[in-house]
């Protein structure tokens, strides 16, 4: 029975090969992107923390920032 | 109505919808890897290679349409000299270019036991690899040209340019002799294609029209937040 799932009647190396590469496709892609997401959400914090305070004080007043830092689960 | 595409009210709804997104994706792509793999029945020609259509014939329409919509994002870009549409598109772009590697990659693995070889220069083989051309063009002018301003030029006139090759590959199966069957699936007629392979299909291509949606939305979000970097710095 597991056989079958397996060799497919002979075609499995090509079905699981095929079903394989979009699969690692898939998450290689996600980890990619996530990982850039993660980067430039940390590179936005330092900058936003560097800020001096007469900036930081309009910045913070700015719906898409305080957006930002919330979404990169900022404490600021 | 350009409201609707301002960059903040996109972010605010992406940071939503990207949880509820995932879950959704993860929850059908089970369903049609259990449809595609295990319970959908061999075909009586192909035997059990054709279940490498789940991957292959997904991929190609999603990459196929996220470059029709790129295509008219980046006239639109022309037209309304809106540049928000430059980063719809550019944020469409990763998930495009990974379908059509895909599309060709399990296309040359379905070629081998159907017609004994992996590669040919079949008219519709071959205007998807020029797809992958143009996707890589597209991503790669971003990264060349250091002016902004040029590159969103450059890449809008690629994906214009590009759109050309749009219906060369739709209609590649009728124009020319090729390997490639003509469609089984159309919107207009009944389909070719026996409701048992069909379920399993449509499945395999929501899950990967949700995976389309994910990437955009997490790459939407990063290209804002390196836009709003950048705004730090001159504030």
């Amino acid at each position: 029975m597991i056989s079958d799932l397996i060799f497919m009647n002979g075609y499995g190396v090509y079905v699981w090969s095929a079903f394989a590469f979009t699969l690692i496709g898939f998450l290689s892609l996600y980890f990619i992107i996530n990982l850039q997401l993660k980067k430039e959400q940390k590179r936005f914090e330092e900058n936003f923390s560097a800020l001096k305070e007469e900036k930081y004080n309009v910045a913070i007043n700015q719906e898409i920032y305080k957006e930002i830092l919330k979404n990169s689960g900022s404490k600021i | 109505m350009f409201d609707y595409f301002n960059p903040y009210r996109i972010f605010k709804i992406n940071s939503t919808l990207q949880k509820i997104v995932f879950f959704c994706f993860v929850l059908v792509l089970s369903a049609g890897l259990l449809e595609a793999l295990f319970l959908s029945p061999e075909d009586y020609l192909q035997k059990d290679s054709v279940r490498i259509m789940y991957v292959h014939v997904p991929a190609a329409w999603i990459s196929l349409g996220i470059f029709s919509v790129i295509a008219i994002l980046s006239f639109s870009v022309f037209v309304f000299k809106n540049k928000n549409f430059i980063l719809i598109s550019k944020s469409l772009a990763p998930s495009g270019i990974l379908f059509t590697l895909i599309a060709l990659v399990t296309g040359s693995i379905w070629g081998k036991p159907t017609w004994g070889t992996w590669w040919a220069w079949d008219a519709r083989i071959t205007s998807m690899l020029i797809l992958f051309i143009l996707y890589s063009l597209y991503l790669l002018s971003f990264r060349i040209f250091e002016d902004q301003d040029r590159s969103n030029k450059i890449s809008s006139i690629i994906a214009i340019v590009g759109a050309v090759n749009i219906p060369i590959i739709k209609f590649s199966v009728d124009w020319w002799n090729t390997l490639h069957q003509p469609a089984s699936i159309s919107l207009v007629e009944k389909s070719a294609i026996h409701s048992s392979m069909l379920v399993p299909l449509i499945i395999m291509t929501a899950a990967f029209a949700l995976f389309s949606v994910l990437i955009f939305l997490m790459k939407y979000n990063t290209e804002l937040i390196k836009i709003k970097n950048k705004g730090l710095k001159r504030l």
